[in-house]
């Protein structure tokens, strides 16, 4: 098997038609707490992929579950940080509009858990998602996406703006949107 | 005095002369500490402070104001007065660097108003720092790193951080108190004394027995309040020890994978630890470990340059001051909530 990514907290490898997300144990943490973050990710990862596509987002199909290890589809795309456009970010919002309908928060949304293939639009990596129609967690789930753009984009401005166009799909978006700027203004020191 | 051997006439040179560049003068009172450092380009002249510490409970604002504008003069004299030890004089002094914010709003005007009198008395630039980017600086400046990852956790700010295209942009930030207010709450809530992050440090490592609790990271943003709650709820119930442990274990595991993510995403391969609840030994380790594992360095600076201090007020203003950024006295009102993404880095 070939490792195609490492990212902070599996690594992802390639077997054929498939990858295998295994979740690798962290030393900086204790053996108590590294399982239980391991065993719940891995656990609610799977549930959350499959809810997605229910709802309507391109997911990776999962072929095998166990304990720290997810079995799915290979997709062999490019992240959209590598290819953004207005358009692709537009459709994203589209998406993620999808999940927010079905109370779905992914929980980690950055511009590398995009990934592009043709036309079609994934997303990826719900190992920090949850399920709650909480405006608040939709809130974050935006604000998380919108500092990734400001974090890595010039022209962040315009991308949040497309993203939002697609983003309206969602009935409850205008709550969302507010709370965002909400989140963007608390005042810490509290 | 000591023999010097000199091999070859050397033309005899004044070193306070030589060294005689600039020294900037910084103020630091956002909150519960007052401090005055005094920096050259090359190194710490002088350093003073005061901490204002409650007689029970939390910080109170006005008290730490009070405390501020009691203390500032003692304090001032007493950095100005280490300088002149070192040879230097108050003429050597061109400019005058205070926070402007975030902070406290009483304390960050007492601290505004001392500045704007030495900047009108000597005749010096004014210059308004960014707290957070001063921890960021000074911490750059102690350990010698380029471009990191910055975790900056404090009593009130909690945030990741990493330069871009001119700005400190924020990665991810709490969404609710600040670590060390957290663990601040927690210690008062159990009859600890404040502040309470050292007294739970000690706590924790009288124990190794984990009780679960919540654990809150969204994407690279993490909450503490519902923890906060969580544990005094099993301070009820377990032995103190244990509860500290457990505390101490959850939240900086979730700031060391913030950490990591950020270091990830960006591809960077330093982290810079600053801010007050930095200096904890446990964390420091996590984060150490976790570096090790991914091929990246840890740095975090002597401990009283991680808390609040003068000196990165100072530093700060120092490096802004050769960029041009001054402020008219005008201009020079405080912020209290300024965020450290709003300042153009014009000096990198």
């Amino acid at each position: 098997m070939e490792v195609i990514s490492h990212c902070a907290e599996a690594i992802i490898l390639r077997d054929g038609d498939n990858v295998v997300k295994r979740r690798l144990p962290k030393r900086y943490r204790i053996r108590e707490l590294d399982e239980m973050i391991r065993r719940q990710r891995t656990k609610s990862e799977a549930k959350l992929i499959v809810e997605a596509r229910k709802a309507g987002v391109p997911t990776p199909v999962i072929k095998d579950l166990s304990d720290f290890e997810i079995v799915m589809e290979y997709i062999d795309g490019r992240p959209l940080k590598e290819v953004m456009s207005e358009e692709l970010v537009r459709k994203a919002g589209e998406l993620v509009a999808k999940l927010h309908e079905r109370n779905i928060i992914h929980g980690d949304l950055t511009t590398t858990n995009i990934l592009v293939r043709g036309d079609r639009i994934y997303l990826i990596d719900f190992g920090l998602g949850y399920f709650d129609e909480d405006v608040e967690s939709k809130a974050v789930d935006l604000h998380v996406f919108f500092q990734t753009l400001e974090s890595t984009e010039i022209k962040a401005e315009e991308l949040k703006k497309s993203f939002l166009e697609g983003y309206k799909r969602y009935k409850g978006w205008k709550a969302v949107v507010e709370r965002e700027k909400e989140i963007r203004k608390r005042v810490r020191y509290a | 005095m000591r023999d010097i051997k000199i091999d070859s006439p050397v033309e005899s040179v004044d070193i306070r002369n030589s060294s005689r560049s600039e020294l900037i003068l910084g103020i630091e009172g956002t909150a519960w500490n007052l401090s005055v450092g005094i920096v050259s380009e090359e190194e710490v002249i002088s350093f003073a402070e005061s901490a204002y510490l409650p007689k029970s409970g939390g910080i109170h604002p006005r008290e730490a104001a009070q405390h501020h504008a009691e203390k500032i003069v003692d304090v001032l004299r007493e950095a100005l007065k280490k300088m002149k030890e070192k040879g230097f004089s108050e003429e050597d002094i061109r400019g005058v660097a205070f926070s402007i914010g975030p902070g406290l709003g009483q304390s960050l005007r007492i601290v505004a108003t001392a500045a704007r009198s030495l900047a009108l008395k000597w005749r010096v630039s004014l210059i308004g720092v960014n707290h957070c980017i001063a921890h960021i600086e000074v911490g750059r400046w102690m350990c010698g790193t380029e471009d990191p990852i910055v975790l900056y956790l404090s009593g009130a700010n909690s945030q990741v951080l990493g330069y871009m295209a001119g700005r400190y942009r924020i990665f991810g930030e709490t969404l609710d108190i600040g670590l060390g207010n957290a663990l601040d709450k927690f210690a008062r809530s159990v009859g600890l004394k404040h502040p309470g992050g050292p007294e739970i440090e000690r706590l924790a490592q009288k124990s190794s027995r984990y009780i679960e609790l919540p654990y809150t990271v969204k994407g690279m943003d993490f909450a503490f309040s519902g923890i906060l709650s969580a544990a005094k709820k099993l301070a009820e119930k377990y032995p103190l020890e244990d509860v500290c442990y457990s505390l101490q274990e959850t939240v900086f595991a979730m700031c060391t994978e913030v950490a990591e993510r950020a270091l990830a995403h960006t591809q960077k391969d330093e982290l810079l630890l600053v801010g007050g609840v930095g200096m904890n030994k446990r964390l420091q380790k996590m984060l150490k470990d976790m570096c090790e594992d991914r091929g990246a360095r840890f740095y975090t600076p002597p401990p009283e340059y991680t808390k609040d201090n003068g000196v990165m007020i100072a530093y700060t203003g120092l490096l802004m001051m050769r960029s041009g950024c001054t402020i008219p006295i005008e201009k020079s009102r405080v912020n209290p909530d300024f965020r450290p993404d709003e300042v153009e880095v014009k000096w990198k």
